[in-house]
Protein backbone atom coordinates (compact mmCIF):
# COMPACT_ATOMS: atom_id res chain seq x y z
CA UNK A 1 0.00 0.00 0.00
CA UNK A 2 0.89 3.82 -0.34
CA UNK A 3 1.51 4.95 3.53
CA UNK A 4 1.09 8.93 3.78
CA UNK A 5 0.53 10.83 6.91
CA UNK A 6 -1.41 14.28 7.28
CA UNK A 7 -0.13 18.19 6.73
CA UNK A 8 -0.15 20.03 9.36
CA UNK A 9 -3.63 21.65 10.02
CA UNK A 10 -2.05 25.18 9.56
CA UNK A 11 0.08 24.05 6.80
CA UNK A 12 -3.24 23.31 5.06
CA UNK A 13 -4.92 26.36 6.27
CA UNK A 14 -2.45 28.52 4.40
CA UNK A 15 -3.19 26.45 1.47
CA UNK A 16 -7.03 26.74 1.73
CA UNK A 17 -7.46 29.79 3.31
CA UNK A 18 -8.12 31.98 0.20
CA UNK A 19 -10.79 29.86 -1.00
CA UNK A 20 -14.39 30.81 -0.52
CA UNK A 21 -15.90 26.74 -1.42
CA UNK A 22 -13.86 23.69 -0.40
CA UNK A 23 -14.25 20.66 -0.50
CA UNK A 24 -12.06 17.85 1.39
CA UNK A 25 -12.03 14.61 -1.03
CA UNK A 26 -11.12 11.56 0.76
CA UNK A 27 -9.34 7.96 -0.47
CA UNK A 28 -10.96 5.22 1.07
CA UNK A 29 -8.37 2.78 0.23
CA UNK A 30 -4.29 3.17 0.88
CA UNK A 31 -4.24 6.32 2.47
CA UNK A 32 -7.55 5.19 4.95
CA UNK A 33 -5.32 2.48 6.46
CA UNK A 34 -2.65 4.51 6.91
CA UNK A 35 -5.19 6.81 8.79
CA UNK A 36 -4.16 10.13 6.81
CA UNK A 37 -6.88 10.36 3.93
CA UNK A 38 -9.95 8.53 4.28
CA UNK A 39 -13.52 9.59 5.06
CA UNK A 40 -13.26 9.80 8.32
CA UNK A 41 -10.12 11.91 8.06
CA UNK A 42 -11.46 13.91 5.11
CA UNK A 43 -14.42 14.59 7.64
CA UNK A 44 -12.15 15.89 10.12
CA UNK A 45 -9.88 17.90 8.21
CA UNK A 46 -13.37 19.49 7.18
CA UNK A 47 -14.61 20.68 10.59
CA UNK A 48 -11.39 21.71 11.48
CA UNK A 49 -11.39 24.04 9.13
CA UNK A 50 -14.84 24.94 9.24
CA UNK A 51 -13.57 25.11 12.97
CA UNK A 52 -10.61 27.99 12.21
CA UNK A 53 -12.54 29.78 9.52
CA UNK A 54 -15.08 30.65 11.89
CA UNK A 55 -12.47 31.82 14.62
CA UNK A 56 -10.38 33.60 12.09
CA UNK A 57 -13.95 35.31 10.57
CA UNK A 58 -13.46 33.92 7.38
CA UNK A 59 -15.94 33.37 5.44
CA UNK A 60 -15.93 29.70 3.98
CA UNK A 61 -18.22 27.35 3.07
CA UNK A 62 -16.41 23.54 3.50
CA UNK A 63 -17.93 20.59 3.23
CA UNK A 64 -16.09 16.92 2.54
CA UNK A 65 -16.84 13.59 0.63
CA UNK A 66 -14.32 10.45 -0.52
CA UNK A 67 -14.80 7.40 -2.83
CA UNK A 68 -13.09 4.45 -3.35
CA UNK A 69 -9.64 5.10 -5.22
CA UNK A 70 -8.73 8.07 -7.13
CA UNK A 71 -6.46 6.58 -9.05
CA UNK A 72 -9.20 5.32 -11.86
CA UNK A 73 -11.22 7.26 -13.22
CA UNK A 74 -14.66 5.10 -12.77
CA UNK A 75 -14.43 5.87 -8.99
CA UNK A 76 -14.33 9.38 -9.01
CA UNK A 77 -16.87 10.00 -11.84
CA UNK A 78 -19.75 9.87 -9.67
CA UNK A 79 -18.71 12.54 -7.31
CA UNK A 80 -17.28 14.79 -10.50
CA UNK A 81 -19.98 17.23 -10.56
CA UNK A 82 -20.48 17.68 -7.19
CA UNK A 83 -16.55 18.27 -7.36
CA UNK A 84 -16.58 20.76 -9.65
CA UNK A 85 -19.16 23.35 -7.86
CA UNK A 86 -16.33 23.95 -5.37
CA UNK A 87 -13.44 26.79 -5.84
CA UNK A 88 -10.96 23.78 -4.41
CA UNK A 89 -10.66 20.46 -3.85
CA UNK A 90 -8.10 19.39 -0.96
CA UNK A 91 -7.63 16.07 -1.95
CA UNK A 92 -6.28 13.19 1.21
CA UNK A 93 -5.71 10.84 -1.74
CA UNK A 94 -1.95 10.24 -2.12
CA UNK A 95 0.04 12.20 -4.56
CA UNK A 96 -1.33 10.18 -7.16
CA UNK A 97 -4.77 10.87 -6.80
CA UNK A 98 -3.77 14.48 -6.59
CA UNK A 99 -1.84 14.37 -9.81
CA UNK A 100 -4.93 12.11 -11.80
CA UNK A 101 -7.59 14.14 -10.80
CA UNK A 102 -5.58 17.43 -11.57
CA UNK A 103 -6.07 16.28 -15.02
CA UNK A 104 -9.83 15.58 -14.98
CA UNK A 105 -10.96 18.21 -13.11
CA UNK A 106 -11.19 21.05 -15.56
CA UNK A 107 -10.12 24.77 -14.09
CA UNK A 108 -10.31 23.94 -10.03
CA UNK A 109 -7.44 23.65 -8.29
CA UNK A 110 -6.90 20.29 -6.32
CA UNK A 111 -4.09 20.82 -3.17
CA UNK A 112 -2.71 17.72 -1.19
CA UNK A 113 -4.12 17.29 1.78
CA UNK A 114 -1.16 14.82 2.67
CA UNK A 115 1.98 13.94 2.44
CA UNK A 116 2.66 10.66 0.78
CA UNK A 117 6.05 8.68 1.83
CA UNK A 118 6.13 5.99 0.03
CA UNK A 119 5.11 1.70 -0.47
CA UNK A 120 5.02 -0.02 2.77
CA UNK A 121 3.52 -2.32 5.07
CA UNK A 122 1.33 -2.86 8.61
CA UNK A 123 3.97 -4.94 10.68
CA UNK A 124 1.61 -3.61 13.64
CA UNK A 125 -1.26 -1.81 14.35
CA UNK A 126 -0.03 1.86 13.92
CA UNK A 127 2.84 1.55 12.50
CA UNK A 128 3.58 1.98 8.81
CA UNK A 129 7.13 0.56 7.41
CA UNK A 130 8.88 1.74 3.66
CA UNK A 131 9.62 -1.81 2.17
CA UNK A 132 9.72 -1.56 -1.71
CA UNK A 133 11.28 1.73 -3.92
CA UNK A 134 9.85 0.80 -7.04
CA UNK A 135 12.99 0.31 -8.84
CA UNK A 136 11.35 -0.66 -11.69
CA UNK A 137 14.16 -3.75 -11.38
CA UNK A 138 13.41 -6.51 -8.92
CA UNK A 139 16.45 -8.36 -7.33
CA UNK A 140 14.80 -9.55 -4.24
CA UNK A 141 15.48 -13.24 -5.13
CA UNK A 142 19.40 -12.01 -4.36
CA UNK A 143 18.74 -10.62 -0.83
CA UNK A 144 16.61 -13.13 0.98
CA UNK A 145 13.42 -10.91 0.06
CA UNK A 146 14.87 -8.05 2.21
CA UNK A 147 14.85 -4.98 -0.24
CA UNK A 148 18.58 -2.85 0.08
CA UNK A 149 17.16 -0.24 -2.63
CA UNK A 150 14.55 0.83 -0.18
CA UNK A 151 15.63 -0.45 3.71
CA UNK A 152 19.99 0.24 2.86
CA UNK A 153 19.81 3.99 4.00
CA UNK A 154 22.52 3.61 1.12
CA UNK A 155 21.37 1.65 -1.16
CA UNK A 156 24.08 -0.75 -0.79
CA UNK A 157 24.13 -3.95 -2.87
CA UNK A 158 27.30 -5.89 -2.06
CA UNK A 159 26.57 -6.11 1.83
CA UNK A 160 26.76 -4.14 4.90
CA UNK A 161 28.70 -0.74 5.38
CA UNK A 162 31.21 -0.18 8.16
CA UNK A 163 28.55 1.77 10.29
CA UNK A 164 26.31 -1.42 11.51
CA UNK A 165 26.01 -1.51 14.70
CA UNK A 166 24.69 -4.49 16.44
CA UNK A 167 21.70 -4.69 13.65
CA UNK A 168 21.03 -0.84 13.70
CA UNK A 169 21.76 1.71 10.83
CA UNK A 170 23.98 3.79 11.57
CA UNK A 171 21.47 6.57 10.65
CA UNK A 172 19.50 5.61 13.84
CA UNK A 173 19.36 3.55 16.34
CA UNK A 174 15.50 2.74 16.06
CA UNK A 175 16.16 1.91 11.97
CA UNK A 176 17.22 -1.93 11.22
CA UNK A 177 20.33 -2.36 9.48
CA UNK A 178 18.84 -4.42 6.29
CA UNK A 179 21.99 -5.71 5.60
CA UNK A 180 22.39 -6.86 8.64
CA UNK A 181 18.72 -8.59 7.83
CA UNK A 182 19.66 -9.72 4.78
CA UNK A 183 22.89 -11.46 5.95
CA UNK A 184 20.73 -12.97 8.79
CA UNK A 185 17.95 -14.50 6.54
CA UNK A 186 20.34 -16.01 4.07
CA UNK A 187 21.93 -17.66 6.21
CA UNK A 188 18.30 -19.36 7.88
CA UNK A 189 17.61 -19.88 3.85
CA UNK A 190 20.78 -21.57 3.66
CA UNK A 191 21.64 -19.39 0.73
CA UNK A 192 24.18 -17.57 2.11
CA UNK A 193 26.79 -18.31 -0.60
CA UNK A 194 24.71 -16.16 -2.71
CA UNK A 195 26.07 -12.91 -1.11
CA UNK A 196 30.07 -13.91 -1.98
CA UNK A 197 29.72 -13.02 -5.74
CA UNK A 198 29.87 -8.83 -6.87
CA UNK A 199 26.59 -7.40 -7.86
CA UNK A 200 27.49 -4.81 -10.71
CA UNK A 201 26.87 -1.27 -10.83
CA UNK A 202 22.69 -1.84 -11.48
CA UNK A 203 20.65 0.71 -14.26
CA UNK A 204 18.89 2.57 -12.53
CA UNK A 205 16.81 3.77 -15.97
CA UNK A 206 14.27 1.57 -14.74
CA UNK A 207 13.45 3.80 -11.58
CA UNK A 208 12.76 7.11 -11.50
CA UNK A 209 16.03 8.16 -12.32
CA UNK A 210 15.34 6.96 -15.96
CA UNK A 211 12.54 9.51 -16.31
CA UNK A 212 8.85 9.36 -15.73
CA UNK A 213 7.54 6.00 -16.25
CA UNK A 214 4.48 4.10 -17.71
CA UNK A 215 3.72 0.48 -17.71
CA UNK A 216 1.44 -0.82 -20.77
CA UNK A 217 -0.30 -3.97 -20.99
CA UNK A 218 -0.59 -5.15 -24.56
CA UNK A 219 -2.67 -7.37 -24.62
CA UNK A 220 -5.33 -5.97 -22.24
CA UNK A 221 -5.09 -3.42 -24.41
CA UNK A 222 -5.86 -5.26 -27.48
CA UNK A 223 -8.62 -7.02 -25.99
CA UNK A 224 -10.12 -3.87 -24.62
CA UNK A 225 -9.96 -2.12 -28.04
CA UNK A 226 -11.61 -5.19 -29.77
CA UNK A 227 -14.19 -5.33 -27.33
CA UNK A 228 -14.91 -1.38 -27.78
CA UNK A 229 -15.06 -2.17 -31.49
CA UNK A 230 -17.54 -4.91 -31.20
CA UNK A 231 -20.04 -2.63 -29.39
CA UNK A 232 -19.77 -0.15 -31.99
CA UNK A 233 -20.20 -2.74 -34.57
CA UNK A 234 -23.41 -4.32 -32.31
CA UNK A 235 -24.35 -0.56 -31.93
CA UNK A 236 -25.01 -0.07 -35.61
CA UNK A 237 -26.72 -3.29 -36.66
CA UNK B 1 53.34 -1.96 -11.49
CA UNK B 2 49.98 -0.74 -11.45
CA UNK B 3 50.15 3.07 -10.84
CA UNK B 4 53.87 3.73 -10.14
CA UNK B 5 52.71 5.06 -6.96
CA UNK B 6 55.22 5.23 -3.63
CA UNK B 7 52.60 3.41 -1.74
CA UNK B 8 52.86 0.92 -4.55
CA UNK B 9 55.90 0.10 -4.26
CA UNK B 10 56.94 0.20 -0.72
CA UNK B 11 54.10 -2.32 -0.75
CA UNK B 12 56.07 -4.25 -3.68
CA UNK B 13 59.61 -3.43 -1.79
CA UNK B 14 58.29 -5.74 1.22
CA UNK B 15 58.70 -3.08 3.66
CA UNK B 16 55.88 -2.44 5.83
CA UNK B 17 53.89 0.39 4.72
CA UNK B 18 52.84 3.22 6.66
CA UNK B 19 50.25 5.31 5.83
CA UNK B 20 48.63 8.59 7.94
CA UNK B 21 45.43 10.90 6.99
CA UNK B 22 45.51 14.50 6.97
CA UNK B 23 41.73 16.00 7.02
CA UNK B 24 41.08 19.00 4.95
CA UNK B 25 39.51 22.24 6.85
CA UNK B 26 35.84 23.50 6.76
CA UNK B 27 36.96 26.40 4.92
CA UNK B 28 38.98 27.59 2.22
CA UNK B 29 42.28 27.91 3.96
CA UNK B 30 44.18 26.11 1.50
CA UNK B 31 47.65 27.16 3.60
CA UNK B 32 46.13 24.69 6.61
CA UNK B 33 46.22 21.56 4.08
CA UNK B 34 49.64 22.44 3.50
CA UNK B 35 50.81 22.88 7.13
CA UNK B 36 49.76 19.53 7.81
CA UNK B 37 51.39 18.28 4.74
CA UNK B 38 54.87 19.11 5.97
CA UNK B 39 54.05 17.61 9.35
CA UNK B 40 53.75 14.56 7.77
CA UNK B 41 55.74 14.53 5.19
CA UNK B 42 58.54 11.78 5.48
CA UNK B 43 57.01 10.28 7.52
CA UNK B 44 54.20 8.09 5.91
CA UNK B 45 55.00 6.45 2.32
CA UNK B 46 51.12 8.17 1.79
CA UNK B 47 48.58 9.82 3.34
CA UNK B 48 44.89 9.63 3.06
CA UNK B 49 42.31 12.80 2.36
CA UNK B 50 39.08 12.74 3.83
CA UNK B 51 36.25 13.19 1.23
CA UNK B 52 34.07 15.40 3.53
CA UNK B 53 34.14 12.44 6.12
CA UNK B 54 31.27 12.32 8.64
CA UNK B 55 29.17 14.32 5.78
CA UNK B 56 30.50 17.83 6.98
CA UNK B 57 31.59 20.33 3.85
CA UNK B 58 35.52 20.28 3.70
CA UNK B 59 38.02 21.55 0.71
CA UNK B 60 37.48 18.35 -1.62
CA UNK B 61 39.50 15.55 -1.13
CA UNK B 62 41.06 16.03 -4.97
CA UNK B 63 42.18 19.82 -4.55
CA UNK B 64 43.72 18.95 -0.80
CA UNK B 65 45.13 15.42 -2.09
CA UNK B 66 47.10 18.03 -5.04
CA UNK B 67 48.08 20.27 -2.96
CA UNK B 68 49.39 17.39 -0.31
CA UNK B 69 51.32 16.42 -3.45
CA UNK B 70 53.10 19.54 -4.01
CA UNK B 71 54.10 19.40 -0.55
CA UNK B 72 55.72 16.59 -1.17
CA UNK B 73 52.97 14.02 0.68
CA UNK B 74 52.03 11.39 -1.56
CA UNK B 75 48.17 11.68 -1.43
CA UNK B 76 45.95 9.20 -1.16
CA UNK B 77 42.38 10.67 -2.53
CA UNK B 78 39.57 9.15 -0.49
CA UNK B 79 36.00 9.08 -2.78
CA UNK B 80 32.90 8.25 -1.01
CA UNK B 81 29.72 7.08 -2.93
CA UNK B 82 27.67 9.32 -0.83
CA UNK B 83 27.94 12.88 -2.67
CA UNK B 84 28.79 11.52 -6.92
CA UNK B 85 27.25 9.33 -9.42
CA UNK B 86 29.12 7.63 -11.78
CA UNK B 87 29.63 10.29 -14.10
CA UNK B 88 31.08 12.72 -11.97
CA UNK B 89 32.96 9.82 -10.36
CA UNK B 90 34.98 8.80 -13.26
CA UNK B 91 35.15 12.88 -14.13
CA UNK B 92 37.30 13.32 -10.93
CA UNK B 93 39.35 10.13 -11.66
CA UNK B 94 40.29 11.24 -14.72
CA UNK B 95 40.85 14.92 -13.74
CA UNK B 96 42.64 13.27 -10.45
CA UNK B 97 44.73 11.23 -12.79
CA UNK B 98 45.88 14.42 -14.90
CA UNK B 99 46.86 16.44 -11.72
CA UNK B 100 49.26 13.56 -10.94
CA UNK B 101 47.05 11.48 -8.05
CA UNK B 102 47.98 7.95 -8.16
CA UNK B 103 46.29 6.41 -5.16
CA UNK B 104 42.16 6.03 -4.61
CA UNK B 105 40.53 4.88 -1.86
CA UNK B 106 37.14 4.06 -2.36
CA UNK B 107 34.22 4.26 0.30
CA UNK B 108 30.37 3.96 0.92
CA UNK B 109 30.82 7.23 3.21
CA UNK B 110 29.21 8.62 6.46
CA UNK B 111 25.24 8.94 5.90
CA UNK B 112 24.64 12.71 5.65
CA UNK B 113 22.13 12.31 8.85
CA UNK B 114 25.70 11.39 10.70
CA UNK B 115 26.82 14.85 10.04
CA UNK B 116 29.70 15.27 12.64
CA UNK B 117 28.19 12.86 14.91
CA UNK B 118 25.53 15.36 15.74
CA UNK B 119 28.59 17.27 16.56
CA UNK B 120 27.79 19.98 13.84
CA UNK B 121 24.76 21.40 11.72
CA UNK B 122 25.96 19.57 8.49
CA UNK B 123 23.70 19.14 5.78
CA UNK B 124 20.46 16.25 6.81
CA UNK B 125 18.06 17.46 4.83
CA UNK B 126 21.20 16.69 1.68
CA UNK B 127 19.90 14.20 -1.42
CA UNK B 128 22.35 11.02 -1.11
CA UNK B 129 23.51 9.66 -3.98
CA UNK B 130 24.72 6.17 -3.94
CA UNK B 131 24.45 5.10 -7.58
CA UNK B 132 27.27 2.57 -7.08
CA UNK B 133 28.41 1.52 -3.87
CA UNK B 134 32.21 0.54 -2.45
CA UNK B 135 32.73 -2.68 -4.47
CA UNK B 136 31.00 -1.02 -7.52
CA UNK B 137 33.33 1.81 -7.23
CA UNK B 138 36.74 -0.29 -7.19
CA UNK B 139 35.22 -1.71 -9.78
CA UNK B 140 34.42 1.17 -11.89
CA UNK B 141 38.09 1.68 -11.05
CA UNK B 142 39.98 -1.22 -11.96
CA UNK B 143 37.70 -0.96 -15.71
CA UNK B 144 39.16 2.43 -16.20
CA UNK B 145 43.00 1.00 -15.53
CA UNK B 146 42.71 -2.17 -17.07
CA UNK B 147 40.55 -2.27 -19.66
CA UNK B 148 40.91 1.60 -20.65
CA UNK B 149 36.76 1.72 -20.11
CA UNK B 150 34.27 3.62 -18.90
CA UNK B 151 31.81 1.98 -16.97
CA UNK B 152 29.45 2.66 -19.73
CA UNK B 153 31.73 1.05 -21.95
CA UNK B 154 33.15 4.26 -24.02
CA UNK B 155 37.34 4.40 -24.79
CA UNK B 156 39.68 5.87 -22.43
CA UNK B 157 42.40 7.34 -24.50
CA UNK B 158 44.35 7.60 -21.72
CA UNK B 159 43.43 5.46 -18.77
CA UNK B 160 43.77 6.81 -15.21
CA UNK B 161 46.26 4.45 -13.74
CA UNK B 162 45.06 4.46 -9.71
CA UNK B 163 46.34 1.95 -7.12
CA UNK B 164 42.94 1.11 -5.27
CA UNK B 165 41.99 1.11 -1.95
CA UNK B 166 39.26 0.32 0.03
CA UNK B 167 38.25 0.02 3.61
CA UNK B 168 36.91 -2.78 6.08
CA UNK B 169 36.27 -3.18 9.03
CA UNK B 170 37.08 -6.86 10.25
CA UNK B 171 34.81 -6.36 13.75
CA UNK B 172 31.70 -4.70 13.06
CA UNK B 173 28.20 -6.72 12.52
CA UNK B 174 27.26 -8.91 11.40
CA UNK B 175 31.12 -10.26 12.14
CA UNK B 176 30.68 -13.69 10.02
CA UNK B 177 30.42 -11.82 7.29
CA UNK B 178 33.30 -9.41 7.39
CA UNK B 179 35.64 -11.74 5.53
CA UNK B 180 33.16 -12.17 2.38
CA UNK B 181 33.02 -8.68 2.46
CA UNK B 182 36.46 -8.17 2.28
CA UNK B 183 36.69 -10.85 -0.60
CA UNK B 184 34.09 -8.69 -2.73
CA UNK B 185 36.17 -5.92 -2.30
CA UNK B 186 39.35 -8.21 -3.11
CA UNK B 187 37.46 -9.75 -6.49
CA UNK B 188 36.59 -6.46 -7.51
CA UNK B 189 39.70 -4.92 -7.28
CA UNK B 190 40.83 -3.48 -4.25
CA UNK B 191 44.47 -3.81 -4.19
CA UNK B 192 44.96 -2.42 -0.97
CA UNK B 193 43.16 -2.79 2.37
CA UNK B 194 43.20 -0.22 4.85
CA UNK B 195 41.26 -1.26 7.81
CA UNK B 196 38.87 0.65 10.57
CA UNK B 197 41.14 1.22 14.12
CA UNK B 198 41.93 -1.58 15.84
CA UNK B 199 42.29 -1.82 19.79
CA UNK B 200 40.97 -5.09 20.39
CA UNK B 201 44.03 -6.92 18.88
CA UNK B 202 42.77 -10.78 19.53
CA UNK B 203 39.43 -9.98 17.92
CA UNK B 204 41.41 -8.63 14.84
CA UNK B 205 43.58 -11.43 14.60
CA UNK B 206 40.84 -13.71 14.56
CA UNK B 207 39.59 -12.05 11.45
CA UNK B 208 42.63 -12.03 9.66
CA UNK B 209 43.26 -15.65 10.30
CA UNK B 210 39.51 -16.01 8.30
CA UNK B 211 41.07 -13.59 5.51
CA UNK B 212 44.53 -15.76 5.19
CA UNK B 213 42.06 -19.09 5.06
CA UNK B 214 40.34 -17.27 2.30
CA UNK B 215 44.12 -16.49 0.98
CA UNK B 216 43.00 -12.41 0.52
CA UNK B 217 46.32 -11.55 1.91
CA UNK B 218 48.10 -12.41 -0.79
CA UNK B 219 45.85 -10.92 -3.27
CA UNK B 220 45.78 -7.31 -1.41
CA UNK B 221 47.91 -5.72 0.77
CA UNK B 222 46.52 -5.25 3.93
CA UNK B 223 46.97 -2.11 6.36
CA UNK B 224 45.85 -2.14 10.07
CA UNK B 225 44.12 0.81 11.25
CA UNK B 226 45.62 2.23 14.62
CA UNK B 227 43.45 5.51 15.49
CA UNK B 228 45.78 7.35 18.14
CA UNK B 229 43.60 7.72 21.29
CA UNK B 230 44.05 11.02 22.76
CA UNK B 231 42.42 10.64 26.24
CA UNK B 232 40.36 7.93 28.26
CA UNK B 233 37.06 9.84 27.52
CA UNK B 234 37.94 9.77 23.19
CA UNK B 235 38.26 5.36 24.03
CA UNK B 236 34.95 5.69 26.12
CA UNK B 237 33.38 7.09 23.12
CA UNK B 238 35.12 4.89 20.41
CA UNK B 239 33.96 1.83 22.24
CA UNK B 240 30.62 2.69 23.15
CA UNK B 241 29.65 4.59 19.96
CA UNK B 242 31.73 4.09 16.98
CA UNK B 243 30.44 1.34 14.91
CA UNK B 244 32.98 -1.74 14.41
CA UNK B 245 35.03 -0.41 17.08
CA UNK B 246 35.61 -2.41 20.31
CA UNK B 247 38.32 -1.34 22.86
CA UNK B 248 39.67 -3.71 25.76
CA UNK B 249 38.87 -2.37 29.17
CA UNK B 250 42.85 -2.64 29.83
CA UNK B 251 43.46 0.10 27.36
CA UNK B 252 40.39 2.38 28.80
CA UNK B 253 42.06 2.02 32.37
CA UNK B 254 45.02 2.53 31.16
CA UNK B 255 44.19 5.93 30.17
CA UNK B 256 42.08 6.84 32.86
CA UNK B 257 44.71 6.15 35.21
CA UNK B 258 47.03 8.71 33.50
CA UNK B 259 44.08 11.41 33.39
CA UNK B 260 43.76 10.79 37.26
CA UNK B 261 47.71 10.87 38.00
CA UNK B 262 47.85 14.13 37.41
CA UNK B 263 44.98 15.16 39.92
CA UNK B 264 43.39 18.25 39.45
CA UNK B 265 46.21 20.24 36.82
CA UNK B 266 44.09 19.76 33.69
CA UNK B 267 47.02 20.79 31.70
CA UNK B 268 49.25 17.75 32.58
CA UNK B 269 46.32 15.32 32.47
CA UNK B 270 45.99 15.99 28.70
CA UNK B 271 49.85 15.87 28.29
CA UNK B 272 49.69 12.59 30.64
CA UNK B 273 47.23 10.60 28.38
CA UNK B 274 48.44 11.70 25.51
CA UNK B 275 52.12 10.14 26.09
CA UNK B 276 49.60 7.12 27.44
CA UNK B 277 48.32 7.10 24.04
CA UNK B 278 51.10 7.29 22.17
CA UNK B 279 52.90 4.49 24.17
CA UNK B 280 49.56 2.49 23.41
CA UNK B 281 49.51 3.67 19.43
CA UNK B 282 53.03 2.44 19.45
CA UNK B 283 52.41 -1.15 21.51
CA UNK B 284 49.07 -1.54 18.94
CA UNK B 285 51.49 -0.97 15.76
CA UNK B 286 53.90 -3.40 16.92
CA UNK B 287 51.09 -6.16 17.40
CA UNK B 288 49.64 -5.27 13.91
CA UNK B 289 52.39 -5.70 12.26
CA UNK B 290 53.32 -9.08 13.92
CA UNK B 291 49.97 -10.40 12.98
CA UNK B 292 50.42 -12.53 9.57
CA UNK B 293 49.22 -11.71 6.40
CA UNK B 294 49.33 -7.62 7.56
CA UNK B 295 51.35 -5.46 5.49
CA UNK B 296 51.79 -2.47 7.23
CA UNK B 297 49.67 0.14 9.43
CA UNK B 298 47.13 3.28 8.48
CA UNK B 299 48.01 5.89 11.48
CA UNK B 300 44.65 8.37 11.82
CA UNK B 301 45.95 11.01 14.40
CA UNK B 302 42.92 12.77 14.21
CA UNK B 303 43.25 16.72 13.85
CA UNK B 304 46.67 15.92 15.66
CA UNK B 305 48.96 15.12 12.79
CA UNK B 306 51.92 16.43 14.49
CA UNK B 307 52.01 12.89 16.81
CA UNK B 308 52.81 11.36 13.79
CA UNK B 309 56.60 11.86 13.28
CA UNK B 310 57.37 10.76 16.74
CA UNK B 311 55.13 7.61 16.91
CA UNK B 312 56.61 6.14 13.51
CA UNK B 313 60.15 7.05 14.60
CA UNK B 314 59.31 5.31 18.10
CA UNK B 315 57.76 2.62 16.22
CA UNK B 316 61.01 2.26 14.08
CA UNK B 317 59.19 2.99 11.58
CA UNK B 318 61.40 5.84 10.56
CA UNK B 319 63.23 6.65 7.45
CA UNK B 320 60.38 5.44 5.40
CA UNK B 321 61.83 3.40 2.46
CA UNK B 322 62.75 4.95 -0.54
CA UNK B 323 61.67 3.21 -4.10
S1 LIG C 1 14.46 -4.33 -5.53
FE1 LIG C 1 13.25 -2.62 -6.40
S2 LIG C 1 11.28 -3.51 -6.93
FE2 LIG C 1 12.30 -4.99 -5.58
S3 LIG C 1 11.56 -4.47 -3.52
FE3 LIG C 1 13.44 -3.30 -3.83
S4 LIG C 1 12.80 -1.32 -4.67
FE4 LIG C 1 11.06 -2.72 -4.85
S1 LIG D 1 24.12 0.44 8.47
FE1 LIG D 1 23.13 -1.11 7.18
S2 LIG D 1 21.24 -0.16 6.40
FE2 LIG D 1 22.51 1.47 7.25
S3 LIG D 1 23.62 2.24 5.48
FE3 LIG D 1 24.95 0.70 6.42
S4 LIG D 1 24.46 -1.24 5.39
FE4 LIG D 1 22.83 0.22 4.89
Amino acid sequence: MIVGSQKPIDEIWDMVKEFKRVIVFGCNTCVAICHAGGSKEAETIASMLKMRSSNEGVDMDVSSTSVMRHCEPEYFDEVIDELRSYDLVLSTACGVGVNFLSERIGNIPVYPGINTSFFGAVPEAGVFEELCAGCGDCILHMTGGICPVARCSKTLMNGPCGGTNEGKCEIGKDVDCAWYLIVQRMKDLGTIEKLSEVIPPRSWSTSRDGGPRRVSVEHIREYEESAEQKTEAGGSK
Amino acid sequence: MKSESNLEKVIASGNPAVTAELGPPMSANGHEVREKAKLLKGFCDAANITDCQTAVVRISSIAAAYMALQEGVEPVMQMTCRDRNRIAMQADLLGAAALGLKNCLCLAGDHQNFSAAGRLKGHPGAKNVYDVDTCQLVGILKKMRDEGLQEGGDKLEEAPKFFIGASWTPMGDPIDFRPVNLMKKVNSGADFIQTQGIYDIEGFRAQMEKARNLGLHERTAILGGIIVPRSGMMLKYMDSSVAGVSVPKALIDRMMKAKEAAGDDKKKAKALQEAEGIKITIELIHQVLETPGVKGVHIQAIEWESAIEGIVKEAGLYPRPSV
